[in-house]
């Protein structure tokens, strides 16, 4: 689960670290007693989407930059009333972009140097990794590509935890003295605390910076969760914006099933996240083109079928639904109960094609037949995604 | 002609009165596989299906049975402590099927394993299964059928439709086991692909990866440099919508090496036979092995 910049900043700072002062607001009205509230004549005034690339990003209606200076209250009120409410178009957002809900101001601090820093999970070691780079305030992907030698990767064994030699090497690979020094050591094992206490998959901190001052202060702030692990932070989870997420994902996944919408016309049903990746693939191979990702999982109820129809068949896009189970724990019995079911709640108005395979087959096989319900049964995959895409392109 | 598992394995199943597990212990007593208790903590004494001992914890149970092997069903907020407990009764194996396991939990219990002697595969996975010997998991046993080819894989059901593709033209498999799709796993494509090549029954390999992480291209860098048996890779994902599933820095840790397209190159240049489709894994196979 991914959370705004403005409340990873107050994960920050509520654990002491020093973060730019800001306002978040989420309606226009709230935009004077914000900037009020910051004691600044200048302005940082930033889009809060779940996306990264923010600051080379566009708007749909011209407006360059998720991320703007701006030199006087009136210029940052002006700015954020553009950005509100429009949609933002980053690399990561893909060509729809993104809404943008929320904006938030902060004071614009001089910056002495720009640092990375990040903890997440490295997946070769299977170990929390702290990355840090002086490289700071640039894609840290083009860091690694031009200057790998100026990233410094440190493996925390979990069952130990961060230790103080660890942190100080990093703290002197980044060149801190004196008094900084601490202060940064100080930092990484707060923030290291915070990735374990709160089962973070990410932090990262691009740029952290030092001021003419002398302060270490996150600029930027970006956190996610493991979502295996929500079920132990009640307070992680009241940070979940519905916004960011597509309203068919939010459905599907009150059911527990995962769904991922893409954009073509020819639906997927399929139990297990390879063989759904693999069912996709294969559409795609013989040329059509997948509308989504559906994994109902190894032990669905009919309930989570029918609502898996339901969820499908709400987007307009499909033309075509192609089921596929090879059944494990899933019983392809459930399966046809839960597509005769919903051909029953709601119209399935488009071609279906069932490819069944693997328990209780033969119980599946036989109860779609009695249905009466118009329904393409094949026994291979190839077979099954030929025949959709047939069907679908008459 | 197998790896891991026999007929002498002897299993006992934690959350053997769960559901799940109730359901799937059968299904392995019933494929002959060698169950010889079950754990559920407060039920010790108990009995399942009229004949399997039930205990509190597993070092009970190893002290009673004589269990080299354990099958995990309990649910994710309390596995890892039940596989820390397998790995502290010194389980040879241990096959974890739970899925949704926190990260960081998984995180610990690689530490633990690290400084054991217990293998573990899983979690999140169907299990292994030495056709016609040994069962150990979820995998529907009538697509199954004895022979010579192994198979790997990060995906269950992926891996039946390999199995099926093999059993329906006669073909049997000498093992197949499921790795599992979460970030941390117990048992790397490599690590199998290793015990295969050493298995002087298993004659050809199948290897079915996905997106995300560098399983593949460890598995890839060991095979160029090991492997002399045919082997055949599958690798799921290649219309997968990129930054859906992958955070950002996490492209810095892999640099770049997450993608079908990159895996598939890394494979095919180690000599690898890549499949095209999922439907083809068998005849992509056949074109290099004579079985």
């Amino acid at each position: 689960m991914n959370i705004h910049e403005y409340q990873a900043k107050a994960l920050f700072e509520a654990c002491n670290i020093l973060v730019a002062k800001g306002v978040v607001i989420h309606k226009l009205e709230e935009i004077p007693e914000a900037l009020n509230q910051i004691s600044s004549d200048r302005y940082v005034v930033k889009a809060q989407i779940h996306a990264g690339g923010r600051g080379k990003g566009v708007f749909v209606n011209s407006l360059k930059g998720g991320v703007k200076i701006a030199e006087s209250k009136e210029e940052a009120s002006a700015l954020a009333r553009e950005m509100l409410g429009n949609t933002l178009i980053t690399h990561q957002t893909g060509p729809k972009g993104r809404k943008v809900n929320a904006v938030y101001f902060s004071e614009l601090l001089t910056i002495d140097k720009e640092y990375y820093l990040a903890v997440l999970l490295d997946s070769v070691s299977s170990q929390p990794v702290i990355v840090v780079s002086t490289e700071g305030g640039m894609e840290i992907e083009k860091v690694a590509e031009k200057t790998p030698d100026k990233i410094i990767k440190v493996l925390i064994d979990p069952s130990l935890g961060l230790r103080p030699f660890q942190s100080r090497y990093i703290t002197y690979c980044l060149g801190f003295q004196g008094k900084q020094a601490s202060q940064m050591s100080g930092i990484i094992n707060t923030l290291y605390n915070l990735f374990y206490e709160k089962d973070c998959s990410l932090i990262e901190i691009n740029p952290l910076i030092t001021t003419l001052n002398g302060d270490i202060v996150a600029l930027d702030a970006k956190v996610s969760f493991d979502d295996n692990a929500l079920f132990r932070h009640p307070d992680i989870l009241e940070m979940r914006d519905l916004n960011e997420e597509n309203p068919k994902e939010i459905e599907a996944s009150k059911y527990s099933l995962n769904y991922v919408a893409l954009d073509g016309n020819i639906a997927c049903m399929v139990n297990g996240a390879g063989l759904a990746m693999a069912t996709m693939d294969i559409i795609k191979h013989y040329g059509g083109n997948p509308a989504n990702f559906l994994d109902i999982g190894g032990g669905a109820t009919t309930q989570q079928v029918t609502q898996a129809f339901k969820i499908i068949l709400s987007d307009s896009n499909v033309k075509g639904i192609l089921v596929n189970i090879f059944g494990g724990i899933m019983q392809c019995d459930i399966i046809a109960a839960g597509i005769i079911e919903a051909a029953k709640a709601i119209k399935i108005s488009v071609p279906l094609v069932v490819r069944l395979e693997g328990t209780n087959v033969d119980i599946g096989k036989k109860l779609l037949e009695e249905s009466g319900i118009e329904i393409n049964s094949v026994d291979s995959l190839s077979e099954a995604a030929k025949n959709i895409i047939k069907l679908v392109n008459p | 002609m197998s790896i891991l598992i026999d007929k002498n394995t002897k299993i006992i199943v934690q959350g053997i009165t769960g559901k799940a597990g109730a359901f799937h212990a059968l299904e392995c007593m019933k494929y002959g596989s060698n169950i010889i208790g079950g754990v559920t903590p407060g039920k010790g004494g108990q009995v399942f299906e009229k004949k399997i001992p039930i205990f509190d914890s597993v070092i009970d149970a190893v002290d009673k049975t004589g269990a080299n092997a354990t099958l995990v069903f309990v649910p994710p907020s309390f596995a890892s402590d039940s596989i820390l407990e397998a790995i502290d009764a010194s389980i040879d194996l241990i096959v974890v099927i739970t899925e949704g396991i926190p990260v960081r939990d998984m995180a610990e219990v690689k530490t633990k394993l690290a400084r054991s002697q217990s293998r573990m595969i899983g979690p999140n996975c169907p299990g292994i299964i030495t056709p016609g010997k040994c069962k150990m998991g979820i995998m529907p046993s009538y697509i199954h059928k004895p022979g010579k080819i192994g198979i790997v894989s990060r995906s269950g059901t992926l891996t039946y439709e390999a199995v099926w593709q093999l059993t329906s033209r006669g073909y049997g498999q000498s093992t197949c086991l499921g790795i599992g799709g979460d970030p941390i796993t117990g048992t790397t494509h490599t690590d199998a692909i290793k015990l295969f090549n050493e298995d002087s029954e298993t004659e050809a390999i199948i290897m079915i990866g996905e997106i995300g992480g560098d399983a593949e291209e460890n598995a890839a860098a060991y095979i160029k440099d090991n492997v002399k048996k045919p082997i055949v890779a599958f690798i799921a994902g290649i219309t997968a919508p990129p930054n859906r599933r992958m955070g950002h820095a996490g492209a810095v840790i892999s640099g770049g090496k997450g993608t079908a397209m990159a895996k598939i190159e890394t494979l095919a240049n180690a000599g690898v036979a890549i499949s095209p489709t999922p439907s083809e894994i068998t005849e992509t196979l056949f074109k290099i092995y004579d079985p």
